[in-house]
């Protein structure tokens, strides 16, 4: 569709015998930021690098803006990208490196090297350009490496983990500066990345990937609240994953006990209930499934125990704020919400 | 590059072969000329024309096909790669059917008859065959190969052909020699030939006569092996664990036989124990000991083969001595191992694989060595110098040599298939880039004395040694023991003369000069070409990359000797006359130093993160853009070793070249070797300082560039840790 950033039909790359791209079909809608996300081999990069032409499909077609790139080079795309290790140009300076890509699209020196110093002070980077990469933080290299993909206005910017080489409270900023930029340009953004967490921060819609097939498609909300199988609820945030039955609609039975509960719809019988450690409450009697403390722990904002019940052992997040309970006590586990999983 | 703009390009170099260049090689250059469009300069047109070489004519239908291949707007891929195949193949094939007396291929007479003879091909023919392997390389482009990427394809091509023209045919033309007899097949002949006992002879065991030389080269080989690898473990020892502060002067020891032309060590081990050698005279003098020739034979040849590789074999023990981690022997230590156990139980064990890479490789280049067994062998023959003289001698005989050469190259392959075999399945990762603290375990005493023991006296020798070449040129007859200092020698070499400008009078200029020049084409072309390789190897994904590489890696297999018979062989005679012109030289060089070039760039890439390639990609850079930005400045200091090794290595060469000089065209360590086979040892080492004076200049001079250029050697800089003020600055918009 002319109105989707990227469209994949049935992509498959395989290499040798391992597909590690299979029959994926996909659209993803311009001006938003949308992320691949699964654990390390799930074929999340390959298909970054099948957007990008750093890889060319074994079968099936991508297009970027409705023109049908299966088989051009990178060179001969509208693309640009990020990526993990940066890959600045270690022997140009930080001007250089940002007036690269239209240097080699024929641009006239004097103007590309006038368009970069302009990028580089909209992100910041104002006398930093006669520098070598070498010589700039992790923060700074990460920048120029963004400052050098956007001077080309590419149809679709595409990140490879791009936060995976900044220490943990530099990530929180520079991915929040990802989103606000995407947001205020109006770029079409693939972001790849095996953090959860991330992925629910940035992202307008999270593509969930594992062994080479999407999974799942979706707002954050959507993916936590409304996981496809046992894989995407474990995978999205912690879960735990139960034998039980539905009974009627906000009725399950657990271990023996019967509890009420916010839950989507799902036909009565058997069925895999998922239920987040954050939605268990504890009380010490009364309504729910009995249970007892194995262990606890106090982390500051939060306390986290082990619930030893007929169902299995439960994990359970509560508020610091909230009662507080010792290995031994016994407990009542009350549901707030609990997500039956599709076979 | 796209394919269509090389499918034009190439037709149209392929048409200014077919209309405009000589088609047939100029043999008086100049004179030749004159005639253009007639005579011995004609275009192939013009011959087409007249008749006298209709066999031709299917190549104008193959250019035709491929310009109507290329007209519009996307080129056919199909019809581009068989009019460019069968160019090339018809264009040599029928050069190798009809030669300077007429048919060749007698098989084929039926159909061609009784034609003319023809001369070898010339620059016409250079230019239609680039040019077909243009058109075949956009044919492969068009049609989604090499990555769609045409200046790729047309890389792969044009190197595979030329490695296949350079490399793999003469060594056909070595196996055709060795079956062919008189121009038909003759297996029994070359069964006979293979078997002789002038190879197999075990003569020596039983009464005086000399063994065969397949013995004597196998045992010269093993013992030359077996002495410089335990010389170097020894060395190797006592720089890295005996305490020893003498790295300094080690390491100049090392660099010593890499300018030190092969034969220069043989010169001088004459002049100390020659018949009347400096020592031998002295012996004689003061001990009454009688003179003697023993160092005309395998003693000397060892003994100068050590001399040169023991430093080799310091240099590979002193690396995989250093990379073994101190740790593990202190935790062999730590559970309980006396320190002589620790060194049998963990670094003998670790140490085995370097041993076997030092041995093999002293194994090999004693096979391949060839001046000094001419200068010292004495009637100690082997393989090389038998080849040699199987071409040279008194009696010329090609199939002779051809199966010699075959011998020689079995040997030298089964060497590296034993080490393959070997080596992959033992293979210690000691390396593992993390900081070690521990502290290396210092010699057991006993074994420090004996290595000291060895190790000393070895290292005055090789000091006397290179003393001899030192002073030997600047005094009257250091053969004779003459010490009386003089310019005689060099004046004899060098003597330059101021009237009406320079005049060069002395005996080498001419021989120096074109060294030089020879070597200083040859160096670009090996470091470009040989760094093109490795990009392509390392960096470009195609069907046959692994074929390729063999190809490239494969002459470095081939010992020198081999090269040169070969080389004889296959280009003495049309469609491609070479020999005798500067041009099989250079050709010889390039290929034969082509695989330092291509493992210097293999290294160089290795270091150089593929991101960065990949970036430059996703930024609109095609190949070229790509290879000639971020590629090549990234691996300068790569490129510059490669041009002084290939340079370097050019000057000291003997084996190969020693086939393919000539009258005009002659070489310093060729004409050095005359000068030692005439007994003229002084005029010899004279010029051999000079040589290495020359060498030592470029190798300091290159080291020195290298220096400065190191920056940008790393992958892409990694991201460092550590909050820098100025990342907490918000990530703006763009203008």
């Amino acid at each position: 569709m002319a109105g989707d950033a990227v469209t994949f039909e049935r992509v498959t790359k395989a290499f040798g015998t391992v597909r590690a791209v299979d029959e994926v079909s996909f659209a993803l809608p311009r001006g938003a930021l949308v992320t691949l996300l699964g654990p390390s081999g799930c074929g999340k990069t390959t298909t970054l690098r099948l957007i990008a032409g750093l890889e060319l499909p074994t079968e099936g077609r991508i297009a970027i803006e409705g023109r049908d790139v299966t088989r051009l080079a990178a060179a001969e795309r509208r693309i640009a990208m990020v990526f993990q290790s940066y890959a600045l140009f270690p022997h140009m300076t930080v001007l250089e490196n940002v007036a690269y890509g239209l240097l080699v699209g024929g641009a006239r020196k004097a103007a590309a090297e006038a368009d970069a110093l302009s990028m580089l002070a909209s992100l910041g980077l104002d006398g930093l350009g006669q520098r070598l990469p070498a010589e700039l933080s992790g923060g700074q290299q990460q920048r120029v490496a963004v400052a050098r993909a956007l001077v080309l206005r590419p149809q679709v910017l595409l990140f490879d983990e791009p936060l995976s080489n900044l220490d943990a409270r530099l990530r929180r900023r520079v991915r929040e500066d990802i989103r606000d930029l995407q947001k205020r340009l109006g770029l079409s953004v693939i972001y790849v990345t095996h953090d959860q967490q991330e992925a629910l921060a940035v992202s307008d819609l999270v593509c969930v990937m594992r062994e080479g097939k999407v999974v799942q498609m979706g707002t954050p909300t959507e993916l936590y609240d409304d996981p496809a199988d046992a894989f995407i609820a474990d995978f999205m945030g912690e879960a735990n994953v139960l034998s039980g039955e539905v009974l009627g609609p906000g009725r399950i039975a657990l271990g023996g006990a019967t509890l009420e509960t916010v839950m989507r719809e799902h036909p009565p019988g058997p069925a895999q209930i998922a239920v987040r450690p954050e939605a268990v409450s504890l009380r010490r009697s009364g309504e729910g499934l009995p249970g007892r403390i194995s262990r606890a722990a106090f982390l500051g904002q939060t306390r986290e125990y082990e619930v030893e019940t007929a169902a299995g052992t439960i994990f359970v997040v509560t508020p610091a704020a909230a009662e507080a309970f010792a290995p031994g006590d016994t407990v009542r586990c009350g549901f707030d919400r609990a997500i039956p999983l599709r076979a | 590059m796209g394919a269509l703009s090389l499918g034009r390009l190439s037709l149209l170099c392929a048409a200014l072969g077919l209309l405009v260049l000589p088609w047939h090689g100029l043999d008086r250059g100049a004179a030749d000329l004159m005639a253009w469009p007639a005579g011995a300069a004609a275009p192939l047109a013009v011959l087409l024309a007249d008749g006298s070489r209709w066999w031709l004519w299917p190549l104008v239908p193959l250019l035709a096909l491929a310009a109507v291949a290329l007209h519009g707007g996307s080129p056919r891929g199909g019809a581009l790669m068989v009019a460019g195949a069968g160019a090339i193949v018809w264009t040599l094939a029928m050069g190798e059917a009809i030669g300077l007396r007429g048919l060749e291929w007698h098989w084929l007479s039926p159909l061609l008859g009784a034609p003319p003879p023809q001369p070898a091909l010339g620059w016409g023919a250079l230019a239609l065959l680039a040019g077909a392997t243009g058109l075949l390389a956009a044919g492969f482009a068009a049609r989604g190969a090499f990555g769609a990427d045409a200046f790729v394809a047309f890389l792969v091509g044009g190197s595979a052909f030329l490695l296949l023209l350079f490399v793999f045919a003469p060594l056909l033309t070595i196996l055709s020699a060795a079956i062919l007899e008189d121009g038909r097949l003759a297996p029994a002949t070359m069964l006979a030939r293979l078997a002789a006992p002038e190879a197999w002879s075990l003569a020596c065991i039983a009464s005086h006569q000399g063994c065969g030389v397949v013995w004597n080269t196998l045992l010269l080989a093993t013992l030359t092996a077996l002495v410089s690898t335990l010389l170097g473990l020894v060395f190797a020892l006592l720089a890295v664990r005996g305490g020893v502060r003498a790295m300094p002067l080690f390491r100049a020891m090392t660099i010593l036989p890499l300018i030190t032309p092969p034969f220069v060590v043989a010169m001088a081990l004459i002049v100390l124990f020659g018949r009347t050698g400096i020592v031998t005279t002295a012996l004689w003098d003061w001990f009454d000991i009688p003179r003697s020739r023993w160092i005309y034979g395998l003693p000397g040849v060892l003994l100068a083969q050590v001399l040169a590789q023991a430093p080799i074999a310091f240099l590979l023990l002193d690396g995989a001595l250093r990379a073994i981690s101190p740790s593990l022997e202190e935790a062999a230590a730590t559970m309980g191992a006396k320190r002589f156990a620790v060194f049998r139980s963990v670094t003998w064990p670790l140490l085995k694989p370097a041993l076997a890479a030092a041995f093999l490789l002293g194994f090999v280049e004693s096979l391949a060595d060839f001046a000094n067994p001419l200068v010292l062998g004495g009637d100690f023959d082997v393989l090389s110098t038998r080849i040699f003289f199987a071409i040279a001698g008194a009696r010329h005989e090609p199939g002779r040599a051809a199966a010699l050469a075959l011998l020689l190259l079995a040997l030298t392959f089964g060497a590296f298939a034993l080490q393959a075999l070997w080596l992959g399945r033992r293979r210690y990762t000691t390396v593992t880039g993390k900081g070690d603290s521990g502290l290396p375990a210092p010699l057991p005493a006993g074994l420090k004395l004996t290595c000291g023991l060895v190790a000393w006296p070895w290292m005055a020798f090789t000091a006397v040694v290179y003393g001899v070449i030192l002073v030997g040129g600047f005094v009257h007859d250091i053969g004779r023991g003459d010490m009386s200092f003089t310019w005689r020698h060099i004046l004899t070499a060098f003597e330059v003369e101021w009237r009406d400008g320079l005049a060069l009078r002395g005996a080498a200029w001419d021989s120096l000069l074109t060294t030089i020049e020879v070597a200083a084409i040859a160096a670009p072309i090996t470091a470009f070409l040989g760094i093109l390789l490795a990009w392509l190897i390392a960096r470009q994904d195609f069907r046959g990359r692994r074929t390729l590489e063999f190809m490239t890696m494969l002459s470095f297999a081939i010992p020198g000797t081999v090269v040169g018979v070969s080389y004889v062989m296959a280009f003495n005679v049309p469609p491609i006359e070479l020999t005798g012109t500067a041009i099989i030289l250079v050709i010889c060089f390039v290929f034969r130093n082509l695989p330092v070039g291509v493992r210097g760039g293999l290294a160089a890439l290795a270091q150089i993160d593929r991101s960065l390639d990949e970036a430059s990609a996703t930024m609109g850079a095609g190949a070229v853009d790509t290879l000639r930005r971020v590629v090549l400045p990234l691996m300068r200091p790569a490129i510059i070793t490669a041009l002084a090794f290939s340079f370097v290595h050019a000057m000291t060469a003997v084996s190969a070249v020693i086939f393919l000089v000539s009258a005009r065209h002659n070489l310093a360590t060729v004409y050095i070797v005359g000068r030692v086979e005439a007994g003229e040892m002084a005029l010899a080492i004279a010029y051999s300082t000079v040589l290495i004076v020359i060498m030592l200049a470029v190798v300091l001079g290159i080291e020195r560039v290298v220096g400065r250029a190191r920056l940008g050697r790393r992958a892409a800089p990694e991201a460092r840790g550590g909050f820098a003020p100025v990342a907490a600055t918000p990530v703006r918009a763009g203008a």
